[in-house]
């Protein structure tokens, strides 16, 4: 009766192992695909891979059953009826290139800024830029804008680098780590790893975050901030260390501009502004000779104190006495702040002191001589072993932009940039703003049937560089680089519906959108944004955007709204490449890329976008996609990533280069680069020298590094800018003083928010209602085992957060007589939600917050309409208006950051009252979409793997 | 087969998890799920996968809890509500309940290494050994009408095909921040064994007399940065920014 | 703990046919009456009905025959060759009655006790449970079998004229009552064993509290095993479990016993045993319906 039990313990785990690319999110980890019987077995992470080194969090295991989700687009479709009913008739594709083609032609040939061709989480920008600007429209971006915009600007116009992609801590070295406000569904394997890391040598972990979840659980302390006040914490940090001269001198004379002179020259043009001689190099004074010399002669002793009176009269002082001026204003005082941000005083004097100890006290040296770019010998390299990150808990607040600055000084003025056990860049970065191109998109820029004169997105230096006309109208459909969002280097895609509807500054022609769904939790104002899509031209009966054509994977929410769709692949069914010409994966002491391939076929009609794209830039013979005959030049994206040189041996991908497959970075074009790729991992890493590894941005062998790789041409250090000088060019503009002369009505936001040191101002949603009636904020935190939307759609994953309750703090329930499972209507100046909520002590007491994006539309993502996500599931979108409420003036300011145009996500203001419980259901509750096309009704039970039952 | 095993060797496998690291990312839960479901016996199913009531089989799951400190060793955080992310699978007891009450045999304890399994051709899916576990560890599967649990991936852990590194639990092997642990819990000297007697690790529900294998490592005692010194101001900086610039000429001159 | 359909029959109808099977193992019956052949039947139909509902309990009940493999330690693979082992004396009583008219007094005996002893395993089930703090006491086989034994001589009392049944009925009827009500009492002041501090192992910092659940929604675990019950609907179902089980019984017992023996004394008796079976059904439901198990410590 009792036989031995079965026990197979040493089966192998498939029949292949496939080695590629994760695309559950952003973070490009590494995986191995074990396939057996032609199908998906298992999905580990790949050891080798420089981003997870062998580890995959919930997303990325789950990768399965998002390959092979039921909400898989099957064929290209054509809209039958009505925007938003979600009917479609599947069409092939040389209908839906044709059509795209009769569409896009006529456009390029008369106005091609009636193209806005935008993208979301696309990882091939350096690919979609190319296009749009060899189509020759102005309106090209991708979703930076209302991702995280504040903190990649700030960053590259203060350090030349930021965070995630463009620096990380230095998890091995570092012994205090303050982490802001993070989307835990981003670059999530890389932090884990690193605080696990920190957590085992017992390094302090200190988090600043209004909700103590995920990373915050495990923090050693864990600062339950205000909302939006960030950056007065950082400012009150920064005091402190001013108070008590806990400041490194050194680094700020040798990589910084706090010695650069000043102009103090009030009523001039040139107010503000660096002292520079002819060739426009900036000035400092030598402390030994009193001389005037340029900044970057070697051989002087920059002279941080200096305040004088020029030889041609003009009143000078140094950046760092200016910063002395401001920041030891009592007004930054802990006692001062410990109000507004809802952090003691104790806390904040404490944590500077726990800066400054460690940073000074704590002192790294490493035994690596090198040489800085005065060519200066230096025996050893110091680090002080204190580290920051932070990402959208800083950013998506309209006071992001200098929140973020004020971040990057007290890095800098602690001397943790790129130091031993500090804040380290990836390459390629760092990359000052002066290395990056301007912005184009005026209309000199723009010629019917020509490509774009230059790229798109860039940095601004100044007023003159604005993408705006004579008038100062803006001119691109989104309004970015215009005077009211100047330096808005990534675009705002969050304001293209809005503004392509209202026809400001023009109507457009075709909407063409790339995996963002911007029909549902990617906008501001969901509900709006439906209606703005929708809407019909009472004269011509048009829709007022007449053509959107939309790609995605999968049946998201903004499927239904579209006119032509063109169904990509899943991750595993394409090529992709992860290249340093666009959101690179380098690590700090590696620059790397890598691929996807197709591991497994598709089994409908679909295609890679970007190979779509290529398709559809031959078709209507884009310069760059074919050659003098009119032949398209690459057959499909994989031909694009191994062939294309964006000039004379730079591609795409920088492994295994040249024709014998011998250079790295630089190099012919190898026709075997992806299999070399794929015999690899999928992935290409090259190691920075020893003595290259830390001060990159001053360090000669790391520039030297950079040009063989091919990042730069001519060695581009980075004087780290304290004192943004570009920000004060906009100031005197507003002022009257510098052409082109700011319109008057952005005067006074421009005099207030453009301040060329960081500082910290109320968000403005904050300025604009009343407080008493929206005492609260509410935000959303970012689950980490979803991303964005796309979590629904995962059999698995869905299970983790169905539905998403209101976490309201536990004395505001008390207050309002709620308890867990009430219903509550959550209300802002712009409408209000119904939802159900939860109770938490875990939370700053002002803030109410929910996890991000599981609230769907019923029959988007295959689910059934009764499905929780769409019953219980809600989102805060509704609440957001993309306009703030309006001034006295009766002016309508966008809910973003007057700089960048950062769409403000959490700058929201909220009350909060019980509901009834109705039928049980969130509101605003939106009719089912249909399936489209001929997407099956999904089955009830899955039982994945049972056929390998042993 | 159901009674414990009488002769067992002193090898216990078993897992270390970390409460003071884990952030409740789940990767361990889905790991685990895709291992499992084209692994051992019968899938794991989900029944209305995408529907009203979707529910799966699942062997390891993470819990979140919220715990106020009432002061002690927790200092200056008294009444600062904190989370506690909490993942839990079999703790493949060594007085191990589920196994005992199982009428067919098919729940059974390995005396090699003492890992707790169900051989599911013997699986009659009466349910009690779940009622017997006082950790949840046993969840039916719906479809097969068999128990399930996790097996503490037996199919990983003596297979010759994987590389030795990977012959861990696909839990163990998943986890970013390294809160798990896998390995011989009877070897005191094992580096799982010393990691538990240094961090103080403990057994759930001792009162059960179940006699866990699985050990939980507690959150490590935290210090408020209100406790650090305070530092100590500018002698000179008795008048803002000029005692900061008459200190900033001292301190340049001596550099 | 989710109070399923199949345990609730299968506890009640075979408590109730063993309890018969006791009666007619004592020898009470004339084995020459046709009222003694009917209820061996009914006897062997309830235990019959009873076992069959336990399968339906089963992910695989054809495999059920497993189950009594491991009678060394499994309380319910005892249970299982126990009421297998038990059928053999109550069918050979049964035959010796239907064909021979005739009672063995050994064999009679070993169907008592092999009855006895099933009641006492099935309740051995749970109250073996350490997991479910309001079952695990010796106080559960003491009501399973009580009750067992107050049905079997009710249902006998239907069965038969003799005082001396409808005497004891009453007599075990309220026995009964005791035992449950010291049962409930004791459940409803135990401290629980486990605690959610207990669970976690948190408690050194403080009071732990759910924040938020492994999954959104339910799974097998908190259907299974977190069934909750309103206060306030447990006391109202208790109530009608008495009423129905024991009160009504006892009344219409003291009735017929006043009437006499005749069709309208019949009539009530089977109205009685159809009270006490309801009522037995709706205090087996509480039995599980109003069990904590430990696991939900974590939930």
């Amino acid at each position: 009766m009792n036989s031995k039990p079965r026990l197979a313990l040493s089966e192998p785990v498939g029949d292949t192992i496939a080695k590629t690319t994760c695309y559950m999110c952003a973070c490009r980890c590494g995986i191995d695909v074990h396939l057996k019987d032609g199908k998906v077995r298992y999905i580990e992470g790949n050891r080798d891979h420089p981003i997870n080194k062998g580890v995959l969090c919930a997303k990325g295991s789950a990768g399965i059953m998002q390959h092979y989700s039921p909400a898989r687009l099957r064929a290209p479709l054509l809209r039958t009826g009505p925007r938003g009913a979600g009917e479609f008739k599947e069409i092939s594709w040389d209908e839906a290139l044709s059509l795209a083609v009769d569409w896009l032609k006529p456009i390029r040939e008369t106005e091609p800024q009636k193209l806005a061709f935008f993208t979301g989480r696309d990882q091939s920008q350096a690919l979609t830029s190319f296009w749009a600007q060899n189509f020759g429209t102005p309106n090209y971006a991708a979703h930076g804008g209302f991702c995280s915009v504040n903190m990649a600007a700030a960053g590259i116009y203060t350090i030349g680098g930021a965070f995630w992609e463009f620096g990380a801590p230095d998890w091995d070295k570092t012994k205090l780590f303050v982490l802001f406000g993070v989307a835990e569904d981003h670059d999530s394997n890389p932090i884990k790893i690193g605080i696990s890391k920190l957590k085992k040598r017992g390094a302090r972990f200190v988090s600043v975050n209004p909700v103590r979840t995920g990373y915050s659980a495990i923090a050693d302390n864990w600062i339950g901030i205000r909302p939006g006040t960030d950056g007065l914490l950082v400012l009150s940090i920064i005091h402190e260390l001013f108070r008590t001269g806990r400041i490194d001198l050194d680094y700020l004379t040798r990589y910084t501009n706090a010695p650069w002179l000043v102009i103090d020259n009030q009523g001039h043009e040139d107010h503000g502004l660096f002292l520079r001689d002819d060739l426009g190099k900036a000035l400092v004074r030598d402390r030994k000779t009193g001389a005037v010399v340029r900044f970057d002669e070697p051989g002087h002793f920059a002279d941080l104190n200096a305040d004088f009176v020029t030889a041609d009269g003009l009143k000078v002082r140094s950046v760092l006495r200016l910063m002395a001026e401001k920041y030891l204003d009592p007004k930054y005082a802990p006692e001062a702040v410990a109000a507004e941000t809802g952090v003691s005083a104790a806390t904040i004097s404490g944590l500077a002191a726990e800066i400054a100890r460690v940073a000074f006290e704590e002192e790294i040296i490493v035994e690596q001589p090198w040489i800085d770019m005065k060519g200066e010998q230096h025996n050893v390299m110091i680090g002080r072993p204190v580290s920051f990150h932070a990402m959208r808990g800083i950013s998506a607040h309209s006071n992001g932009f200098q929140s973020a600055r004020a971040l990057h000084v007290l890095q800098t003025i602690i001397g943790s940039i790129d130091c031993p056990g500090g804040y380290r860049y990836k390459p390629p970065y760092p990359k000052p703003a002066t290395a990056h191109p301007r912005p184009h998109g005026r209309s000199e820029h723009v010629t019917p049937g020509k490509p774009l004169a230059g790229p798109h997105l860039g940095y601004p230096l100044g007023p003159e560089d604005l993408l705006v006309d004579a008038e100062g109208k803006p001119q691109r459909i989104d309004k970015a680089f215009s005077w009211e969002a100047p330096l808005s280097a990534h675009g705002m895609m969050h304001m293209v519906i809005a503004n392509a509807h209202a026809g400001d500054p023009y109507p457009i022609d075709v909407l063409f959108l790339y995996m963002a769904n911007m029909a549902w939790n990617s906008s501001m104002n969901t509900r709006g944004t439906i209606k703005m899509l929708e809407e019909r031209d009472k004269a011509t009966g048009e829709y007022k955007i007449p053509k959107i054509i939309y790609s995605d994977a999968y049946s998201s929410e903004m499927v239904a709204y579209a006119d032509l769709v063109l169904p990509d692949t899943t991750y595993l069914e394409r090529h992709d490449c992860i290249s340093l010409l666009d959101r690179p994966i380098s690590e700090p002491g590696a620059v790397c890329d890598a691929i996807r391939w197709p591991v497994i076929k598709p089994d409908r009609d679909v295609r890679g976008f970007q190979s779509v794209l290529i398709d559809l830039g031959a078709r209507l013979k884009l310069p760059g996609f074919v050659d003098e005959q009119g032949s398209a030049l690459y057959k499909d994206y994989a031909d694009y990533i191994v062939n294309h040189q964006r000039k004379p041996g730079i591609g795409p991908l920088s492994g295994w280069r040249g024709e014998q497959a011998d250079s790295e970075g630089r190099g012919a074009p190898n026709k075997d680069q992806v299999q070399n790729y794929i015999d690899n991992g999928a992935f290409w890493i090259k190691h920075i020298p020893q003595e290259a590894l830390y001060f990159k941005h001053h360090n000669a062998a790391y520039q030297q590094f950079a040009i063989d790789m091919g990042f730069f041409d001519t060695p581009q250090p980075v004087t780290i800018q304290l004192y943004v000088e570009t920000l004060q060019k906009f100031r005197l503009s507003a002022e009257g003083l510098r052409k082109p002369v700011a319109p008057a009505r952005y005067k006074q936001r421009l005099l207030e928010c453009f301040d060329p040191l960081p500082d910290w101002y109320r968000p403005f949603e904050e300025q604009g209602v009343d407080t008493a009636e929206f005492p609260y904020h509410a935000i959303t935190q970012r689950p980490m085992a979803m991303y964005h939307s796309w979590g629904s759609q995962n059999a698995w994953l869905r299970q983790i957060h169905t539905k998403n309750p209101l976490y309201v703090p536990g004395a505001i329930c008390d207050e309002l007589e709620l308890k867990e499972g009430d219903w509550v209507w959550v209300i802002s100046h712009h409408g209000r939600i119904k939802c159900e909520i939860a109770r938490t002590d875990a939370v700053n007491g002002k803030t109410m917050w929910t996890w991000n994006a599981i609230g769907k539309r019923g029959g988007a993502w295959a689910l059934e309409p009764n499905a929780p996500e769409a019953t219980k599931g809600f989102l805060l979108n509704h609440l957001i208006h993309e306009l703030l409420p309006p001034k006295s003036d009766g002016m309508r300011w966008s809910n973003s950051d007057p700089i960048t145009g950062q769409a403000a996500w959490y700058d929201l203001r909220v009350r909060i009252e019980k509901a009834e419980v109705g039928e049980g259901f969130s509101e605003p509750h939106f009719e089912a979409v249909k399936r489209p096309g001929s997407q099956k009704q999904p089955k009830g039970e899955v039982r994945y793997g049972q056929e390998w039952a042993k | 087969m159901t009674s414990l095993p009488q002769n067992r060797t002193s090898k216990k496998l078993g897992l270390v998890i970390d409460l003071d690291v884990c952030v409740g990312c789940h990767a361990c839960v889905i790991s685990c799920k895709e291992w499992n479901t084209g692994g051992y016996g019968s899938a794991l199913s989900d029944q209305n996968a995408y529907g009203a009531d979707v529910s799966g089989t699942f062997l390891n799951r993470i819990h979140s809890f919220e715990v106020v400190p009432e002061g002690g060793q927790i200092i200056g955080e008294a009444g600062d509500a904190r989370i506690v992310h909490f993942p839990k699978s079999c703790l493949h007891c060594e007085d191990a309940p589920c196994v005992t009450v199982c009428p067919t045999g098919a729940s059974y304890k390995r005396s090699e290494d003492g890992i707790v399994l169900v051989d599911e051709d013997k699986c009659i899916g009466c349910g009690l050994c779940a009622w017997s576990c006082a950790y949840g560890a046993r969840e039916m599967d719906l479809a097969a009408g068999v128990m399930k649990k996790c097996t503490l991936c037996v199919d990983r852990v003596y297979n010759e095909t994987l590389e030795q590194e990977d012959r861990v639990p696909s839990c163990v092997r998943t986890c970013p921040v390294n809160a798990r642990h896998f390995g011989d819990l009877g070897d005191p000297l094992s580096e799982v064994s010393l990691m538990v007697a240094e961090r103080g690790g403990f057994d759930l529900m001792p009162e059960q007399n179940t006699r866990p294998t699985n050990k939980y490592l507690p959150p490590r005692p935290r210090t408020a940065l209100s406790s650090v010194a305070p530092m100590i101001p500018l002698a000179e900086n008795t008048d803002g920014a000029r005692g900061f610039f008459s200190w900033l000429d001292k301190t340049l001159d001596k550099l | 703990m989710h109070p399923a359909f199949s345990m609730i029959i299968f506890t009640t109808l075979s408590g109730l046919g063993y309890g018969l099977a006791i009666v007619l193992g004592l020898g009470l019956f004339d084995p020459a009456l046709v009222a003694t052949k009917l209820a061996y039947i009914a006897s062997l139909a309830f235990i019959g009905t009873g076992l069959l509902a336990s399968l339906f309990h089963l992910g695989n009940p054809q495999r059920a025959w497993r189950a009594l493999s491991q009678w060394r330690s499994s309380w319910l693979s005892r249970e299982g060759v126990m009421a297998i082992a038990t059928f053999v004396p109550l069918t050979l009583s049964a035959a010796l009655a239907f064909f021979a008219n005739r009672q063995d007094v050994a064999l009679g005996l070993i169907a008592v006790l092999g009855s006895l002893t099933t009641v006492y395993c099935t309740s051995m089930i749970y109250g073996s449970l350490r997991t479910v703090d309001s079952w695990h006491t010796r106080l559960t086989p003491v009501c399973f079998i009580s009750f067992s034994l107050a049905g079997g001589f009710l249902l006998a009392s239907a069965f038969s004229t003799l005082l001396v049944l409808k005497l004891l009925s009453i007599l075990l009827l309220l026995m009964a009552l005791i035992v449950k009500m010291r049962w409930r009492n004791r459940s409803a002041t135990l401290m629980p064993l486990s605690t959610p501090e207990s669970a976690t192992g948190l408690g050194f910092i403080g009071k732990v509290r759910l924040f938020e659940r492994p999954h959104s929604l339910d799974n097998y675990l908190t259907r299974e095993m977190g069934f909750r019950i309103a206060r306030k609907h447990a006391a109202k179902l208790w109530i009608i479990s008495l009423m129905s089980g024991i009160a009504l019984p006892v009344v219409a017992l003291l009735t017929a016993m006043a009437l006499g023996p005749g069709i309208p004394a019949q009539l009530i008796m089977v109205i009685a045993v159809a009270s006490h079976i309801l009522g037995v059904l709706v205090e087996r439901w509480l039995f599980f319906a109003e069990a904590k198990h430990a696991v939900m410590n974590y939930y």
